[in-house]
């Protein structure tokens, strides 16, 4: 490395420095204290039982059958959902960079949804599905959709789906972008048709960008909350491990059982995000060498 | 070198000057906000949404004569979020928070938490004097009294006069009797609340007691499901699969169960007593053959006991005035505005000389029957952990027709147990 280059990062640690620093302070310290409320018997009903026992909570939570329930939820609504907005997301991304008349237009309407505030939203979309007050609930005969498991589920599915494939769709359109035209010309004039382009060359040089884009995705739908609150408030086995965290913390009173789940949430999250990043090779956009130029 | 610091300090001095004078202005016009009364003492009530209590708050603010004003802050509807928000609150040491109203369950959880003042000397006297002793367990914890019962609630049987002669004494009863409508091809059904919530525990712990059983041990620190209790499993459980339940029985909340019955299609019905006005302005033509009777029983001979409902008031453990706010929660509950909350708001009052007066007459007609089982009630579990029990009891007996007595006792000893050891996990 030259003297140079070496003066140049230094200087790009120094600017780092004071957003790294604030970044430590204001997640370590709630994550620390977590971690530590998970190793005691801590329920603000029993202020005088409070105790420090271990991996009991541990225990206890992975032995639980709502634990399972929840996190088998969260799984199925996180690869569900995700893999439905790859495909839309990619859709829109498409049409969103190709189109020349009315750019603007279409990409502000294309936003919308993702601009709505999701509480809101999924009141809307509770009212839509509930019989008596809702234009959808008749959809698929009679019945109420939010009670059962399987249709509540594909419910709060659609709801996120809705909301967040314009998100995907921005993110995949940066990486269209990636694409240089010289690139499509050549595979055009060597006899390559749109299907083909689109695979041959379209995705690979976007890989990245798609990587990141899912790799976003996934740890925000592995953390679904707010739907799941307003549609089903959990009810039939429709909660997420962040539903059953929440109802044990505010509801149950019980910060060391609370605090156990939140834990292990964060523990899958940072599988989720290793996975990504040692597995499939995710990285920023542009930080990896085919992408800079 | 003196100049600069000189000027410092003076800036200095200047800008604490300055901000002294922006929060008086700020705190000013807030401080015209909270004086109600003239030395500005506000009590503060927290209580579920109740149609004319304001009418009650008013009288009490004229009683006080301006020594304090109560401002009613109503909390949500809904039963999970008035408790949630009042905890979250009090966690966090908020001490805007003066009388809270605390569901009958959930008394004993706060008084755990350390939230609610005991009540003490001449305050305890008055809240005890003349009060029902099923609502006043309600508001003990260890000995000790932590709020004081402002009403009380409590379900009793519904009958079709036109179908059967006289009332059931006994659930074997009830079921026999509803059998034999329908083999002679009458409407026959029991309507009950049989859904996986709360209102499921309320019967399964009528019957307990109603047996002479119990589900914790006296000092509520063991799950004990005893004799008493297994057999009331089996009761439920013979119950529920003797074919005599409405097809949705074990989806039916309160308002279920009550529309059910209303539309002509029970012969029983199992509920609390807001079914009867409801009844008379919505199929008054079914209310002249629908008659009332103390809750079944499971012994013959034996009279039931039932499950309990209702408010009691507490007092914040983070109030700045708990004097005014005994005085005032004393108030709110008083003979007088108990009486006028149960004519005008269908409350039961916990207070046993209000039964008598002559205004009750017209607006509880049942009242007798209310006052005979209140006078011998039972109370849901005591606990502080009783949320966790209550969600364990209508998970593991839900559905009922599903119970083996003796397998679901050893279930229920070890989840409950749990429960009441912070093992617990909600759903």
């Amino acid at each position: 490395m030259s003297e140079g280059r070496r003066a140049e990062r230094r200087l790009g640690w120094l600017l780092c420095a004071p957003a790294a620093l604030v970044m430590v302070l204001v997640t370590a310290w709630p994550i620390i204290y977590s971690v530590w409320l998970s190793l005691q018997r801590f329920d603000l009903k029993f202020p005088d039982e409070r105790e420090f026992i271990w991996f009991e909570n541990y225990v206890t939570v992975l032995t639980n059958g709502y634990w399972w329930s929840a996190f088998g939820v969260t799984v199925l609504i996180t690869l569900v959902s995700v893999a439905i907005e790859l495909v839309l997301g990619m859709a829109l991304a498409l049409v969103m960079h190709r189109t020349i008349v009315g750019r603007g237009l279409v990409r502000t309407s294309a936003l919308i949804p993702y601009g709505i505030v999701t509480v809101v939203a999924a009141f809307s979309w509770r009212y839509a599905w509930t019989p008596d007050t809702g234009y959808l609930a008749n959809l698929f005969g009679d019945g109420a959709p939010l009670t059962e498991q399987a249709s509540a589920l594909g419910v709060i599915v659609l709801a996120e789906v809705w909301k967040t494939t314009p998100f995907m769709a921005l993110l995949l359109m940066a990486g269209l972008a990636l694409v240089p035209n010289d690139l499509l010309k050549a595979a055009a004039i060597d006899g390559a048709g749109g299907w083909q382009r689109f695979t041959k060359v379209i995705v690979p040089v976007m890989k990245p960008a798609i990587l990141v884009a899912l790799l976003f995705r996934t740890l925000d739908a592995f953390r679904v909350f707010d739907n799941i609150y307003v549609l089903t408030s959990g009810a039939q086995d429709t909660s997420s491990v962040s539903m059953l965290a929440q109802t044990n913390l505010i509801k149950g009173l019980n910060l060391g059982i609370g605090s156990t789940m939140s834990v292990l949430i964060f523990i899958s999250v940072a599988i989720i995000a290793f996975i990504f990043i040692k597995l499939f090779g995710t990285s920023a956009p542009g930080s990896d060498n085919e992408g800079r130029r | 070198m003196n100049g600069p610091a000189t000027r410092s300090r003076s800036g200095r001095a200047r800008g604490r000057r300055a901000a002294v004078a922006a929060t008086a202005l700020l705190v000013a016009p807030l401080a015209g906000c909270a004086a109600g009364a003239d030395d500005g003492i506000t009590i503060n009530l927290y209580y579920a949404p109740e149609q004319n209590f304001q009418t009650v708050v008013d009288n009490c603010n004229e009683e006080a004569d301006g020594r304090y004003r109560i401002a009613y802050n109503i909390l949500p509807r809904g039963a999970d979020d008035q408790r949630t928000q009042m905890a979250r609150r009090l966690a966090a040491e908020d001490t805007s928070m003066d009388i809270l109203g605390l569901d009958i369950t959930w008394t004993q959880e706060f008084a755990g938490a350390g939230w609610t003042l005991e009540w003490t000397g001449e305050h305890r006297a008055e809240a005890e004097e003349g009060t029902l002793e099923g609502p006043l367990e309600s508001a003990r914890y260890e000995d000790r009294l932590y709020a004081a019962p402002k009403n009380t609630n409590v379900q009793l049987l519904w009958y079709r006069t036109d179908l059967v002669d006289s009332p059931p004494e006994t659930w074997g009863e009830m079921i026999e009797m509803s059998r034999q409508l329908r083999d002679a091809g009458e409407t026959y059904q029991v309507n009950a609340t049989g859904a996986q919530y709360e209102g499921l525990v309320v019967i399964y712990n009528s019957i307990v007691a109603s047996a002479g059983g119990s589900i914790l041990s006296e000092d509520g620190t063991r799950a004990l499901f005893d004799d008493g209790a297994v057999r009331g499993l089996e009761v439920l459980r013979d119950f529920a699969s003797a074919g005599v339940t409405d097809p949705s029985f074990t989806n039916a909340m309160e308002d279920e169960a009550r529309l059910a019955f209303q539309s002509g299609n029970g012969a029983f019905q199992l509920n609390w007593p807001y079914v009867y006005p409801a009844m008379q302005s919505e199929a008054p033509e079914l209310a002249e053959n629908v008659s009332w009777a103390r809750y079944p029983g499971v012994e013959p001979g034996v009279p039931s006991k039932v499950s309990i409902g209702g408010y009691n008031l507490g007092v914040s453990r983070y109030t700045e005035h708990p004097d005014e706010a005994f005085e005032a929660a004393l108030c709110l509950r008083n003979a007088e505005n108990q009486k006028y909350s149960a004519i005008n708001d269908g409350v039961p009052p916990t207070i046993e000389s209000v039964y008598d007066e002559p205004e009750m007459e017209d607006a509880y007609p049942m009242k007798d029957v209310i006052l005979e089982e209140l006078q011998d009630a039972a109370n849901r579990p005591l606990t502080p952990a009783y949320q966790n029990v209550s969600t364990v009891l209508a998970a593991t007996l839900s559905p009922p027709g599903r119970i083996d007595p003796e397998a679901t006792a050893e279930e229920l000893r070890q989840s409950v147990q749990d429960a009441l050891e912070s093992k617990g996990v909600l759903p």
